[in-house]
């Protein structure tokens, strides 16, 4: 009632102009870029030197996308899927361990998840360089140990590019499936418990199919990123864990192949954006903004 | 009995979580009082207090520094108020096209960062802008504003808009009902938003690599260092960042606890 009453009264000019400024600078700065990128995409490089460029039409760059970087693109979605899947299984029971037991400690404990993570990325993975690396600290000691060769490796491997994304973005994955789980009543496990379900029972009847929202949430924000990622496979990687978003960056900034870098960028955001949108048509946008 | 041995596990598991987060934190800290043998930081010698007696020793990693502060803080005045005049229009009013802007907020964040930097560098191009501050600065506000708009819109979801109609009621200004009754309420939730667009405006490394001209912001800095040396001040600063951040998330915490308080007492 009383916002019926609201909307009524209030001038329809209001909403748009507190929208304006800030759609005005999406639009300019997010919109109009893509359709830049579109253009480029479909154009074709005069000057190799100057990356000088004629708008026709064609669609050649496309074509280079896919013959050339197909393993680029399968190897971003490969490990970015494995670094979803390494999320989900330290995250979730990390999530559920703050939220049923964390009790008053729970904003703390959330806090503490977070922290690392204003320590700079690009520090974060250089740490792990050190830490992977075939004299570092965790290697000495599985030599030591002889549970792993002496010439066993983990730098330059795909494993080390896996792990670092799965670290990277683990925050992305525990923060939604917190989220989530915090919301459930936990009276209904007791109505649970009281008709007899057990432990197990009532967790994979109620509590997994309600925090699943959490999980498809925090696949999104963790696969997006980490499929678009080049840190990762520059400081971890070798030239044979090269992801797609190392070559977008190389034929961009280095090559000054504006076209291909283009349609490359351009076919990853049209499979992701599709990707968001089936999620957006079947969760809604709200379960994305923790 | 079962239960609590899975509560033990589980337990366990967190406890192992935990130390995986923040291990390289704990390896970054200890590196700081290393005194490196050549230009890489990278294989323990001998514990030196040197690096922190003189963070700032390394000019050019410093002078990144200061240059990241000033981007990340004009991008999170701009992208804060834009933000969250976006934010309270979207859970105050209704009006038409209310999910075209929902989707438009929802996009940037969920763009690999690879292609936005790529689409904002070929804007530039197109432009003939030249790369620099300004151009980082445009490209930090877009990411922001999305950020700062969905944080604040969670944060006020909820809020009680029937009190600035009681302050309309008993005369006040629609300017003077906002400042004074609905301003103070959701400040927190401003506040929260605006000091996470500055952490991340601080640390954003792609799309900056797209729109930054010659010089280096941190993050930038950090990643050429990583092929032509690693000065161990780049643990000081990273570790002096993450200490500013503890303070910064202790004040607020005891900021709410004093506001939560006299709120109570007041009511």
């Amino acid at each position: 009632m009383a916002e019926q009453d609201r909307s009524t009264r209030t001038r329809s000019w209001v909403p748009y102009s507190l929208l304006s400024p800030g759609l005005v600078w999406l639009v300019l700065f997010f919109g109009v870029p893509m359709l830049f990128l579109a253009k480029v995409s479909l154009s074709t490089r005069k000057n190799r030197f100057t990356g000088e460029l004629g708008f026709d039409g064609n669609l050649d760059n496309y074509q280079t996308a896919f013959n050339q970087f197909g393993p680029q693109f399968a190897r971003a979605f490969l490990y970015a899927g494995a670094a979803t899947v390494i999320c989900i299984v330290i995250g979730y029971p990390l999530a559920y361990f703050i939220a049923r037991y964390g009790g008053s400690w729970r904003n703390r404990l959330v806090g503490l998840v977070v922290l690392p993570f204003f320590v700079s990325y690009l520090i974060r993975t250089l740490a792990w360089q050190n830490i992977l690396a075939d004299e570092g600290p965790f290697l000495s000691i599985l030599k030591a140990l002889h549970l792993v060769g002496q010439d066993f490796a983990l730098l330059n491997t795909p494993w080390a590019v896996i792990g670092g994304l799965a670290y990277n973005f683990l925050p992305f994955m525990i923060l939604p499936i917190y989220v989530s789980l915090e919301k459930i009543d936990l009276r209904l496990l007791d109505a649970a418990s009281d008709l007899y379900a057990s432990p197990s029972a009532a967790f994979r009847e109620i509590v997994l199919p309600l925090s699943l929202p959490g999980v498809f949430a925090g696949t999104l924000l963790t696969f997006i990123p980490a499929a678009g990622d080049f840190v990762n496979a520059a400081l971890l990687g070798s030239p044979k864990t090269t992801m797609i978003g190392t070559v977008v960056q190389d034929q961009f900034l280095v090559q000054l192949n504006f076209p291909v870098a283009a349609a490359l960028a351009f076919i990853l955001m049209t499979i992701i954006t599709a990707a968001v949108l089936i999620y957006a048509r079947f969760l809604g946008t709200e379960g994305l903004t923790v | 009995m079962r239960r609590s041995w899975g509560r033990t596990l589980l337990t366990g598991y967190a406890v192992i979580g935990f130390l995986y987060l923040f291990t390289p934190i704990f390896f970054i800290i200890a590196f700081s009082f290393n005194k490196p043998k050549g230009r890489f930081n990278l294989v323990w010698q001998e514990f030196t207090l040197d690096n922190w007696a003189d963070p700032f020793a390394n000019q050019e990693l410093t002078d990144a520094m200061l240059y990241s502060l000033r981007i990340a803080s004009f991008s999170t005045v701009v992208a804060t108020i834009l933000g969250s005049l976006i934010a309270i229009a979207v859970s105050r009013y209704r009006f038409k096209g209310g999910a075209v802007v929902d989707l438009l907020l929802v996009l940037p964040l969920t763009t690999p960062e690879i292609v936005l930097g790529a689409s904002l560098a070929t804007l530039f191009l197109d432009w003939g802008v030249d790369k620099g501050a300004i151009t980082i600065w445009i490209a930090h506000v877009m990411f922001s504003v999305s950020f700062v708009a969905l944080t604040v819109k969670a944060r006020i979801r909820g809020f009680d808009w029937s009190l600035e109609d009681a302050a309309a009621d008993l005369g006040a200004s629609p300017m003077r009902a906002f400042w004074t009754v609905t301003f103070p309420l959701i400040l927190p939730g401003i506040v929260a938003a605006a000091l996470l667009s500055f952490a991340i405006s601080l640390d954003d490394f792609i799309i900056t690599f797209f729109t930054a001209g010659s010089r280096n912001t941190f993050p930038l800095q950090v990643f050429g260092g990583s092929r032509n040396g690693t000065p161990p001040q780049i643990n000081v600063l990273a570790t002096m960042v993450l200490l500013v951040t503890i303070g910064i998330i202790g004040l607020s915490a005891l900021w709410t606890a004093r506001r939560e308080r006299s709120q109570a007492g007041s009511a």
